[in-house]
């Protein structure tokens, strides 16, 4: 033991707690967030290298392997591609949340049957929050990466189910708040929890996957600082509110921009009605195409163009051809601008990292509002990949599932185009009345192969310039 | 822990989660996704907690359970920082980008 390392901890632990919170003030704006990384990774070190002179430790042989192991592990986790950073996120999620509810349970068995009603109280929700993540995370994880269906799937009784595993689950809670000696009880607890968080994510389908993951980060988080509490640990509670907190904001940020609520997106199991009917109805009303060729003069001759990008477009890889069309038209003198919907993509933000990986500047990047606002003056909108975010019925059909909810208004341009495979229904099933209207043209094809052929007409010669 | 222990706690989470709310209500949409890789990464300090039950080894159930939840949060930890360093990289603006 070193002299004094109590004191020694407790400041690096300090000094820790301070710099997460300027590592998530400079994340405020691209020109200072790399510090905040900085800030975030010096924290992360100070606050292991202090703990590693605590005292109490009597075997650092475990730990180096652990450390040694995480990072192994880590580093693979850490290089993954673009489109797959939501199921990385939803693993980690995981990977979090198993720490924090291993941590408890050996807490409780250490522990047990000497804790304190509020301790039991705290370690209850740490475990219960912590073992629903763990698996919610990773059913999310298998359904963003295809593992599992990605159809939501429904049973009758469904929430009834669910809502009494959780109620059973608390209940057993409450009993080992009153008598922690019943230690047979906390193994159900928990497994309770872990069954919870499967069936939790079951009936959600990919379209609110924003929604899942964040909430799901907002589990984790609260689950680290209810940890805190156990352990005594003002940094553990700092930072488990911090992303408790961000959980928070972004699960509100998607819900809005879904126009749903929490309860809605969990017992609600989306757009599943529509599918049948989508396709009879299509066939009725007529659609208006056009070849690359078309599509390039009418682009060749604009003065502002929005592209408006979805999951599709990630799907399909079609980022890089995407930013050859900007340069192609920023060459020409065309202002090319990027609508960005808060649910476009897997997580949010997520098609921001997209175009921005294709080397698409950031500040052609707007946001619903600036975009929606900018829409009337617009000569041309091309939709690429997106659907939902673009459906009018959101607006005008009060029937639709998805009336209510914040779109972009496409529709509003002197012309719309849209890249897409063939009619079917977008992810949620729901028909899109946009395909009917007058200004719409629909540019039938790969989303990747489409864009090289616009951009090849394009730097063809200038026949159409 | 004791009552004054708990106190100072809740005061504790009740500040982090105002400074929380206030600062990142701040960070733009732009960059939602590498805010919650960071979060997650900066969540991965659990693993002090783990360290501690690794190397204390006052049980041996406590000893496996803390050293996996080692390599759990570690692993977060350094993916999670890597990977929001990838994505900040690429954030660049139409000024600097050009020559």
């Amino acid at each position: 033991m070193i002299p004094g390392s109590e004191h020694i901890i407790e400041i690096t632990y300090f000094i820790a707690a301070v710099l997460f919170i300027l590592a998530l003030k400079w994340l405020s704006s691209p020109a200072t967030a790399r510090h905040g990384v900085w800030a975030g990774e010096v924290g992360m070190v100070l606050a292991v290298a202090g703990t590693l002179l605590y005292h109490g430790i009597v075997d650092y042989k475990w730990i180096a392997i652990a450390l040694v192991l995480g990072t192994i592990i880590g580093v693979p986790l850490g290089n993954v591609a673009m489109t797959a950073v939501p199921q990385r996120t939803a693993l980690s999620h995981a990977f979090g949340a198993l720490c924090v509810t291993l941590v408890g349970t050996s807490e409780f068995y250490l522990r047990a049957p000497n804790i304190a009603p509020f301790m039991m109280a705290v370690l209850s929700l740490e475990v219960i929050l912590g073992g629903l993540t763990v698996t919610g995370s990773l059913m999310a994880a298998g359904k963003l990466q295809e593992i599992l269906p990605q159809r939501p799937i429904t049973y009758k009784g469904q929430n009834f189910v669910n809502l009494g595993m959780l109620l059973v689950a608390i209940g057993i809670a409450v009993y080992l708040v009153h008598d922690p000696s019943a230690m047979h009880l906390y193994p159900v607890m928990v497994g309770i929890a872990l069954i919870f968080g499967v069936m939790l994510i079951v009936p959600i389908g990919g379209a609110d996957m924003p929604t899942v993951i964040s909430l799901l980060n907002s589990y984790a988080g609260l689950s680290a600082a209810a940890m805190g509490f156990v352990l005594n640990s003002k940094l553990l509670i700092v930072a488990g509110a911090l992303d408790g907190a961000s959980g928070f904001i972004l699960s509100v940020n998607m819900s809005k921009a879904m126009n749903r609520s929490f309860t809605n997106v969990l017992f609600g199991a989306f757009g599943q009605v529509q599918t049948s009917a989508a396709g009879a109805e299509a066939e009725a009303r007529s659609v208006r195409s056009a070849t690359p060729e078309e599509a390039a003069a009418i682009l060749s001759a604009a003065n502002k163009v929005v592209i408006v990008p979805g999951y599709g477009m990630a799907v399909a890889q079609a980022q890089h051809k995407v930013r050859e069309l900007y340069d192609a038209l920023t060459k020409r003198g065309v202002d090319v601008k990027f609508g960005i919907h808060p649910v476009a993509g897997r997580m949010p933000g997520h098609m921001n990292v997209l175009l921005a990986e294709a080397d698409i500047p950031y500040d052609k990047l707007l946001d619903m509002d600036e975009v929606n606002a900018d829409m009337p003056q617009t000569d041309v909108a091309l939709v690429i990949g997106a659907n939902d975010v673009t459906n009018p019925a959101a607006r005008s059909d009060a029937g639709s599932p998805i009336y209510g909810m914040p779109i972009l208004d496409v529709d509003k341009a002197r012309t719309v185009m849209v890249i897409k495979r063939s009619m079917n229904p977008g992810f949620a099933g729901i028909d899109n009345p946009l395909y009917y209207v007058d200004n719409n043209l629909m540019l039938f094809g790969d989303a990747k192969a489409f864009v090289g052929s616009i951009v090849r007409e394009l730097s063809g010669g200038g026949a159409h310039g | 822990m004791n009552k004054a222990d708990l106190i100072n706690s809740l005061y504790v989470f009740m500040l982090a989660a105002f400074i929380g709310f206030e600062v990142i209500r701040r960070v733009s949409p732009l960059l939602h996704t590498p805010l919650m890789s960071l979060t997650n990464a900066l969540d991965a300090i659990a693993v002090v907690g783990a360290i501690i039950l690794a190397g204390e080894h006052k049980s041996n159930l406590a000893a496996v359970l803390g050293t996996v939840a080692i390599v759990a949060a570690t692993s977060n930890a350094v993916g999670g920082f890597i990977i929001t360093d990838r994505m900040l990289k690429m954030f660049k603006s139409s000024r600097t980008q050009k020559p």
